[in-house]
């Protein structure tokens, strides 16, 4: 939705709402619900499809006014450059501000070490909290979706952190109704993820019925990469190749936006919205299990980096 | 629009007693709608081959935390998606032995329908009987009772038929009325009428658990009751298109709205006309139950969060004391006098709960007067004092502007779900048969439909 476009006078059809009707309008208050309770909320913007689709869905809560909160990126340093002019392209389309909460500057100072397999995901906990810390935001909205992983199918619209950020899993506040409650106290923040009742499959046709822009990695083109762990990655000037790994350009595309040295590109000659859904539709893997290394470390890995404060 | 195809919503919940086999049901019910992909089914073998089975143990797709697995036991609701071509599920899968009434409000809250599990050797228990009165308290408008385990008693019809009587003569009690509760003999472990139909059981005609699952009118919201607005924000913007733009936003918690309509803002009690529903891709001639939108107003009066717009007729009366049953989900006890926080609607009032006249007792099924206090998962009727009026209506009338939560101003935790009225002769309808239990006080509340 181009937020220039004028007010239409005309009147659209009612229709009983379906099941995208639903997971927008359940979004939507839930911005609004997080707008009317918090003092300082922020987004978390990657220039990924979820936090495109969150994006999108918090200018459509607030229209015809901008979206009253900045957003947050926590930056690897690790992009590929389509997803940088992305984001920054969407900031300004907007009218947003944009926080930056950079991993790199964390190692150059030494807050922050570089693992020895290069991989930075891991690394954005610090600089998240440092940002949250910071900026005394005390809602931040994240893209989670519940069908991601199974750590995350127990996590709550309204997600408490304590001062550390951690999250625990037992001691979740029950979420009843759509009545949210955002009481926490000075130092606590609210991890808040309106689209935690969609699937992938969800946003992919919320992206075509809304007619939402997209990073162009979505879609399949033809990327010199190589392959690590059974995954395509792009050869660039942080993570590799190695020498005993070959670099082949091939038609890929990615199904996730992550760190560029653990997020894989799959093979894929779905290059419009239409081939992607029905490729996301007749996909075998998860999108994480096909194109995240960090998160095939270990049975409990996203559990484990939620409870040290990861998104 | 492009080529998608219009799919309904069906927000269901499940909830069993201990070893009925609920996270094998879930994981059965994923597994053959083809919604467990390769990876994570890859997982679960690996999984399951290190325990020593020889099967996968389906249970493993659903148990999502360490501790659960460790433990082998469920410990938070956990929610699940799943999709057929006409329908997309959003399952709240409910433990049912650790505070099962904490689990099975939050689950039970939003959903349109409940699956319980019952074991079909052991057959209908009393918790299987208390789960189902919490459900009917929540105005859950449908259930489904899963005799599973039907492989273990070699398929036996009559044994099926007794089960199922019990249960369906138990939620008529209730006040569930004939034709909202079906009972499907299945085996999660082996598969039968989960999603296949199975050959072990030609005596049974009905639906399978998806195929009812599929086919189940999904209640709609209530779109003839008296329209309801909680102004969740205001918006204003002032630019050279929209000038002095002041909207209200908010999701319609009842009713429908239009152009034109009469309005009521409470609790100032002033009236205006809705001039227009503002979305982003323009007006709409009217907007129903569940649909977030933006209302613009005739005159210009002071609203701000919280306030509710309702239908001039048939407004609710904003009360500073109302009746209401608490199910408490804290640690830390109600006791007659807490200082509390209620949130109803979009507004968060400091509130006091004064007498507690009944608690539910789980075991005989009957009300205790006078309790002294209501711990963690007990039911109870109290007495609500706020510091401002607030416009309730009655949970039995409207799931979403008869709830409220009620919050610790101090920690801010929520320590119980509160419905305004709400009688607990619910719950009491089934007495068990055990003598010297009072009489019932009056007759069952009826459920109300939607969300």
């Amino acid at each position: 939705m181009d937020p220039t476009t004028p007010i239409t006078l005309a009147t659209l059809d009612a229709s009983p709402l379906d099941a995208l009707d639903r997971l927008e309008s359940e979004a939507v208050h839930i911005f609004r619900e997080v707008a009317g309770e918090f003092d300082r909320p922020v987004i978390l913007f990657s220039g990924g499809k979820d936090s495109t689709v969150l994006l999108h869905l918090a200018v459509k809560a607030f229209w015809p006014a901008p979206v009253p909160f900045p957003l947050l990126h926590v930056d690897t340093g690790h992009n590929l450059a389509e997803v940088i002019e992305f984001r920054d392209h969407t900031v300004e389309r907007y009218g947003l501000r944009l926080v930056v909460a950079s991993v790199q500057d964390f190692i150059d100072d030494g807050r922050l070490d570089e693992r020895p397999d290069g991989t930075r995901n891991p690394l954005q906990t610090v600089p998240l909290l440092d940002s949250i810390t910071s900026n005394k935001f005390d809602a931040v909205f994240g893209g989670g979706r519940r069908d991601e992983e199974r750590a995350r199918a127990k996590e709550r619209i309204f997600s408490l952190r304590n001062a550390f950020g951690q999250w625990d899993p037992r001691r979740q506040r029950p979420e009843l109704w759509n009545l949210y409650n955002g009481r926490h106290r000075a130092g606590e923040h609210v991890r808040v993820f309106p689209l935690s009742n969609w699937t992938e499959l969800d946003v992919w046709r919320y992206i075509q019925r809304e007619r939402i822009e997209l990073p162009s990695i979505y879609f399949a083109h033809r990327r010199e990469v190589f392959q690590r762990d059974g995954m395509w990655l792009t050869a660039g000037p942080w993570f590799g190749p190695r020498s005993d790994e070959p670099v082949q350009e091939l038609t890929i595309r990615y199904r996730t936006v992550g760190d560029g040295s653990c997020t894989g590109a799959v093979l894929s000659e779905a290059s419009d919205l239409d081939q992607v859904i029905a490729e996301v539709s007749a996909s075998r893997l998860t999108e994480r299990g096909a194109t995240r290394a960090d998160d095939r470390l270990s049975e409990a890995a996203m559990e484990d980096r939620k409870r040290e404060g990861y998104f | 629009m492009g080529s998608s195809t219009r799919l309904d919503l069906l927000r269901l919940a499940t909830a069993g007693s201990v070893d009925d086999g609920k996270s094998t049901l879930v994981g059965r019910l994923l597994y053959d709608t083809k919604s467990v992909l390769a990876d994570t089914l890859d997982a679960v073998h690996r999984a399951s081959v290190d325990k020593g089975l020889s099967t996968p143990d389906l249970s493993l797709l659903v148990d999502g935390l360490r501790s659960e697995r460790e433990q082998g036991i469920t410990i938070d609701v956990a929610y699940r998606y799943f999709a057929t071509p006409n329908r997309s599920f959003v399952l709240a899968d409910t433990p049912g032995h650790v505070q099962y009434t904490r689990n099975t409000v939050t689950g039970a809250s939003t959903a349109q329908l409940a699956v319980l599990l019952v074991d079909a050797r052991k057959g209908v228990l009393e918790q299987t009987r208390r789960h189902a009165a919490v459900l009917a308290l929540l105005g859950v408008p449908r259930l489904v009772l899963a005799v599973n385990k039907i492989d273990l008693i070699d398929y036996d019809e009559s044994t099926f038929e007794v089960i199922a009587k019990e249960f369906v003569d138990h939620a008529t009690a209730l006040g569930y009325p004939i034709g909202s509760v079906l009972s499907i003999p299945v085996s999660a472990l082996v598969g039968d009428n989960v999603v296949d139909r199975s050959a072990h059981t030609p005596w049974y005609v009905g639906p399978t658990l998806l195929e009812h699952l599929e086919t189940v009118p999904v209640e709609p919201d209530p779109h003839d009751a008296p329209f309801r607005f909680p102004v969740q924000y205001v918006i204003r913007t002032n630019t050279a298109e929209f000038t002095d733009y002041r909207g209200y936003a908010g999701q319609v918690a009842a009713g429908t709205v239009r152009p034109g309509d009469e309005v009521v803002v409470l609790p100032a009690g002033l009236r205006t006309t809705v001039e227009r529903i503002d979305t982003p891709a323009g007006g709409l001639p009217e907007a129903e139950a569940g649909r977030s939108v933006t209302l613009v107003l005739a005159d210009e009066i002071d609203i701000s969060r919280g306030d509710l717009i309702a239908a001039a007729a048939g407004a609710p009366a904003a009360v500073d004391e109302f009746d209401a049953t608490v199910a408490w989900l804290a640690d830390k006890p109600l006791r007659p006098g807490a200082r509390v926080l209620v949130k109803h609607g979009a507004r968060t009032v400091q509130a006091i709960v004064g007498e507690l006249s009944s608690r539910f007792d789980e075991q005989k099924l009957t009300s205790v007067p006078d309790p002294d206090s209501l711990g963690l998962n007990d039911i109870g009727r109290v007495r609500v004092r706020t510091a401002e009026p607030l416009p309730v209506d009655d949970y039995a009338v409207n799931r979403r502007t008869g709830a409220f939560l009620v919050i610790d101003a101090g920690d801010g935790s929520t320590l119980a779900a509160g419905l305004v009225g709400a009688g607990l002769q619910v719950l009491e309808t089934d007495r068990g048969g055990t003598g010297g239990a009072q009489a019932p006080t009056g007759t069952p509340d009826l459920v109300s439909p939607g969300p």
